[in-house]
């Protein structure tokens, strides 16, 4: 176990390994993602009260989730680089922090466009869509955070400690945000209580949502691979590599 | 195990002039720095005042932007002075680690034998004691001209008082990530103002309570219990972060 924890460590063995994951990620990214979106925005059948805006949730709730694993996720490498200094943890966390923050944005804007017809208003003030504008800022704060420092390490670190304070920080604004909602509840715009969703509609979402996982897997083992190479540029291996790409185009 | 690292201490004194000496523990240290930092504040009477003044300007403001109307204005005020208090002690944090850091003093504070998480730990509570603590005291005073309702007034400034004690524990994890920034102030409150989020909430929250008539003990506890938590984390983050920024 701890022997395998160390060669994944070394951002070399982390090349080799994930070029031989990837490609299996790509596939379930593209398989899950086009099954679920066909299914869900042609097949699935129209809500009875939203009609079919309501097929927006195939898109909004994989990225909403997405949003809050990646910043766990980012918070949870952070953790590891700092007890470990394993530097491909942190090289996971920076090219984790954009996508969370894309995925953060997507759920926002998606929410705010399902907003119009459900709620007749581009924005609510709902508990929901403000605790994800609050992530959004927290995401924004790591990535300028990283982006201040001139020094590699201390970025890395900083950052870090950032997301780790701000993974402790999410579920309090979070409980704090529904409570503030509870008491400025405004009556008229409550989205009705719908019946639990029919298996032909869920499923498609679990699909997307699955989907949705393994494209943040897959992207994240591509780019922390360029993240690799363009740290480790000085180092005998990836000189070699790069060498024996050149030598194989001509 | 104190009395071993002071033997060892002692045998290395026979062999060579110790960098530093154990005099008095951590309770000296604790007092020294909370000492230090008053002395030093005390002595800078600008840094002090500015945030009440900053305060007292930025509630001026809000009348004259939205409207004279009292009846209005008490509708508004609890989040008016919530918010402008909370800009206030924002603006003060920059200044918390920024001159120790420029003569050197907080490399000083790292290296001491004493734990850097209590050391920090005085150097917040100072910070809260010469801002958060007058900003509480002043907002009833600017809680009259905003016509806010009575029987709110000792709510608005003992929420102040136990909000802004967060907000300098958890300001000054933002201020010492970004200590070693030259131009670190915007990028500090982009990262801080999200995590004060939970506070304002329940602060504003307890004066609202207070002018409905409700029972604002459920807010205060929980402002109570954001600083408990905020105590008991928050100095171990501003150590770590003021490490990162002097290493750095």
């Amino acid at each position: 176990m701890w022997a395998f924890i160390h060669k994944l460590g070394s951002p070399k063995w982390f090349y080799g390994i994930s070029a031989k994951l990837q490609p299996w990620f790509w596939a379930a990214a593209a398989l899950l993602i086009v099954t679920g979106s066909l299914w869900g925005l042609a097949f699935a059948p129209a809500d009875y009260q939203q009609g079919n805006s309501f097929r927006i949730i195939y898109v909004h709730v994989p990225a909403a989730f997405l949003a809050q694993s990646i910043f766990i996720a980012m918070a949870v490498s952070g953790l590891v680089f700092m007890v470990w200094k394993i530097k491909v943890a942190d090289m996971a966390a920076a090219v984790m922090a954009p996508l969370g923050a894309a995925m953060t944005f997507v759920a926002l804007f998606s929410g705010a466009v399902w907003g119009v017809p459900t709620w007749g208003t581009w924005w609510m003030w709902d508990a929901r869509l403000t605790s994800m504008l609050i992530l959004l800022f927290l995401y924004l704060g790591v990535i300028a955070l990283r982006g201040a420092f001139t020094s590699r390490d201390s970025a890395s670190r900083a950052a870090s400690v950032l997301a780790m304070v701000g993974v402790i920080n999410i579920p309090i604004i979070k409980y704090s945000v529904d409570w503030w909602y509870t008491l400025h509840q405004p009556a008229s715009f409550t989205l009705t209580s719908r019946p639990a969703m029919p298996t032909e509609m869920w499923l498609p979402l679990v699909i997307m949502v699955l989907g949705f996982y393994s494209f943040f897997i897959a992207l994240t083992l591509m780019r922390t691979r360029s993240e690799i190479l363009r740290r480790e540029a000085n180092k005998r291996w990836v000189q070699d590599l790069v060498n024996g790409q050149v030598e194989e185009a001509r | 195990m104190h009395s071993s690292s002071q033997s060892s201490e002692t045998n290395q004194q026979v062999l060579a002039v110790p960098l530093r000496e154990h005099k008095g523990g951590l309770m000296t240290a604790v007092k020294a720095t909370l000492m230090r930092d008053l002395t030093l504040m005390l002595r800078r009477r600008g840094e002090v005042l500015n945030p009440l003044v900053f305060f007292a300007l930025v509630i001026t403001l809000f009348p004259i932007a939205i409207s004279p109307d009292p009846e209005l204005l008490a509708v508004i005020a609890p989040g008016l002075l919530w918010v402008a208090a909370l800009l206030a002690a924002l603006l003060s944090l920059d200044s918390l680690f920024r001159s120790d850091y420029d003569d050197g003093s907080l490399e000083q504070l790292l290296l001491a034998p004493q734990p850097l998480v209590a050391l920090s730990l005085a150097k917040v509570a100072v910070h809260w004691l010469l801002t958060g603590l007058p900003l509480a005291l002043m907002a009833p005073i600017l809680g009259i001209i905003l016509a806010l309702p009575a029987g709110s007034y000792a709510v608005l400034a003992l929420s102040l008082a136990l909000g802004t004690a967060s907000l300098s524990l958890i300001g000054a994890i933002g201020a010492a990530l970004t200590v070693g920034l030259a131009r670190g102030g915007v990028l500090l409150s982009l990262l801080v103002l999200p995590l004060y989020i939970p506070v304002l909430i329940f602060g504003a929250g307890a004066v609202q309570a207070a002018i409905l008539g409700d029972g604002v003990s459920a807010h205060l506890a929980i402002l109570g219990a954001l600083l408990a938590a905020s105590l008991m984390l928050a100095p171990w983050a501003i150590a770590a972060s003021l490490r990162i920024s002097i290493n750095g």
